[in-house]
């Protein structure tokens, strides 16, 4: 039987990278190419927060906390968020190729997660699987154009890709925490995902004429709350209402 | 009879009968220029119009009502591209009508040129703006463009949701603490005067609403609409005890509607002329946006070309 509070604590770690990224993608409110994209990223951040929404909420109703005061109230060591999720939005070529980054990774993830022992978190899975496929299929026609498009194009996916790079390791590490939930067979064993997530997106990197990065530079920390320098920034922003106006109803 | 006057005539039987003019039909080049200009000017106004509440989608109070704005400025670019293509209808395309609007040949609603300082904003932007521009978009329904009055049928569906939001948010901050009080007021007072102005000069000196209403573009004269919303809007600002910020704001009895008072016309000829405060700001970001996504569309037309040249192979 799985301890209530591994299970408030996955669930708060699987909201925070659904959260932040939710966050980054609400900054791209009318600062898209073009319109139709400001549509298509706009989709995308819905479909995180409302998934941020019902992970925050689960946790919460174990750690009796809202999930507006979990995602407010919490200061940046207490975010459990991967780290890649967090880096600034950059440029369209960056937001592109972390976006497929990820989106090959939740593909894995939470195909997985469906099979949880936990019913609720099951359920948040099979919710959020039919959004990463659709997800996922757009940031590889992304790939595409940028890939095979303009030399400007390639260069810049290229550059995005050789820095995000350095983040991708952490997608697959499990800690104490970690190994627990996956014994019980309520957490994703996220090493297992490795090979598999390697192949497709080498596959795809070589149709796309991008070449892989080497593994050299890699840096962890965000579920251990060990984060870069941008999180503060953007919980300083983002919790800005409720920090100023606290215990307020809006 | 000559054809062109049998086209003409046929024309404005049909604007007399009521009955839509479509794409195809012949149609007077003024009618045309007339609709392009305000379609498009109503489609760049959605488009702006995220900016201010995009303003706030990164600091919203609660994750619901982040989710909610975001859903809603979502829906104002649907609006915009829905409103795009109804005037692409008309000959011109929509590289076209951007590039008039960052040349500053094509005008948005000059409401957006305001900031939006607090969260209250987001409140009085639903509630006041959304709630001006449908009393026009429900008139614009009978429109006599058809692919006009069709868009206008969809989104007046969404923009009724976006006015009951925005209302929303201000019911809950006049029911909340006495600084949440004050943030709608001080919303409220800033916001009221420039929703006035979104209905246009008075009827006798609008520079285009004689024709356009004449040619059934326009279905409501621009102090009928700012009446309407007037009479709608003041009863819903004293349900939650906020002071419209107008001294001569009173009920007249014998008219049946409220009197109110005169608009600062010198602001609202100064903000539709490019000085309002935020005119500049609007613009650069619309351009700039324009500008940085040159190459993300150059490079999807590269590679939409690559891949119709493998498909011939």
């Amino acid at each position: 039987m799985t301890n209530h509070g591994d299970i408030a604590e996955y669930a708060l770690r699987l909201g925070d990278d659904a959260l932040v990224h939710g966050q980054r993608l609400c900054e791209w409110c009318a600062d898209a190419p073009f319109l139709e994209e400001d549509i298509a990223i706009a989709n995308a951040g819905l479909d995180y927060l409302g998934r941020a929404r019902m992970l925050l909420q689960y946790a919460g109703s174990i750690l009796g906390r809202s999930e507006d005061e979990l995602a407010f109230l919490r200061d940046a060591p207490e975010f459990r968020n991967l780290l890649i999720v967090e880096l600034p939005r950059g440029d369209f070529a960056f937001a592109t190729v972390c976006q497929y980054l990820l989106d090959e990774y939740e593909l894995l993830f939470f195909e997985a997660l469906t099979n949880s022992k936990d019913e609720t978190l099951a359920a948040i899975a099979a919710k959020a699987i039919k959004e990463v496929r659709y997800h996922q299929r757009r940031s590889v026609e992304w790939m595409r154009r940028l890939g095979l498009g303009t030399e400007e194009s390639n260069r810049r996916a290229q550059a995005a890709l050789d820095e995000l790079w350095g983040y991708v390791a952490e997608f697959f590490d499990a800690d104490e925490l970690e190994t627990r939930v996956i014994a019980d067979g309520v957490g994703v064993d996220r090493s297992a995902l490795e090979v598999v997530w390697r192949d497709r997106v080498g596959d795809l990197l070589d149709e796309v004429e991008l070449s892989l990065p080497g593994d050299e530079w890699q840096v962890s920390g965000g579920r251990s709350g060990v984060h870069t320098e941008h999180l503060g920034h953007m919980l300083g922003e983002m919790q800005f209402m409720q920090r100023a106006y606290p215990g307020l109803e809006w | 009879m000559s054809e062109a006057s049998d086209l003409e005539q046929r024309f404005e039987d049909k604007i007399a009968a009521d009955e839509r003019i479509e794409p195809k039909d012949w149609m007077p080049d003024a009618y045309r220029k007339n609709l392009i200009r305000q379609m498009s000017q109503h489609a760049h106004s959605e488009v702006i119009g995220m900016q201010p509440e995009g303003n706030w989608l990164t600091r919203a109070p609660t994750l619901e009502r982040k989710s909610v704005l975001l859903a809603k400025i979502q829906d104002e670019a649907g609006h915009g591209l829905y409103l795009y293509s109804a005037t692409e209808t008309l000959g011109v395309t929509r590289e076209e009508l951007v590039a008039a609007l960052h040349e500053g040949r094509a005008k948005y609603a000059s409401i957006f040129n305001y900031p939006s300082l607090t969260w209250a904003d987001i409140g009085a932007i639903g509630w006041l703006v959304d709630g001006a521009a449908i009393v026009n978009q429900i008139s614009l329904q009978r429109t006599s463009y058809g692919p006009y009055a069709r868009a206008m049928v969809r989104i007046c569906k969404e923009e009724s949701f976006h006015q009951r939001q925005g209302y929303q948010i201000m019911v809950r901050l006049a029911e909340g603490s006495e600084a949440q009080k004050q943030m709608a007021q001080d919303a409220l007072n800033r916001w009221w005067w420039p929703s006035l102005m979104m209905f246009g000069p008075h009827d006798g000196e609008s520079a285009h609403s004689a024709q356009s209403m004449l040619w059934k573009i326009k279905r409501m004269s621009n102090d009928d609409g700012r009446q309407k919303f007037v009479d709608q809007t003041v009863p819903q600002a004293d349900i939650i005890d906020l002071t419209v910020p107008d001294p001569d704001l009173k009920w007249n009895e014998a008219r049946g509607h409220y009197d109110f008072g005169e608009i600062n016309w010198d602001e609202f000829m100064q903000v539709i002329s490019g000085n309002g405060p935020c005119n500049r700001q609007r613009l650069g970001q619309h351009k700039k946006a324009h500008e940085e996504g040159a190459w993300v569309r150059e490079a999807m037309a590269a590679y939409a070309k690559r891949k119709a040249e493998t498909a011939h192979d």
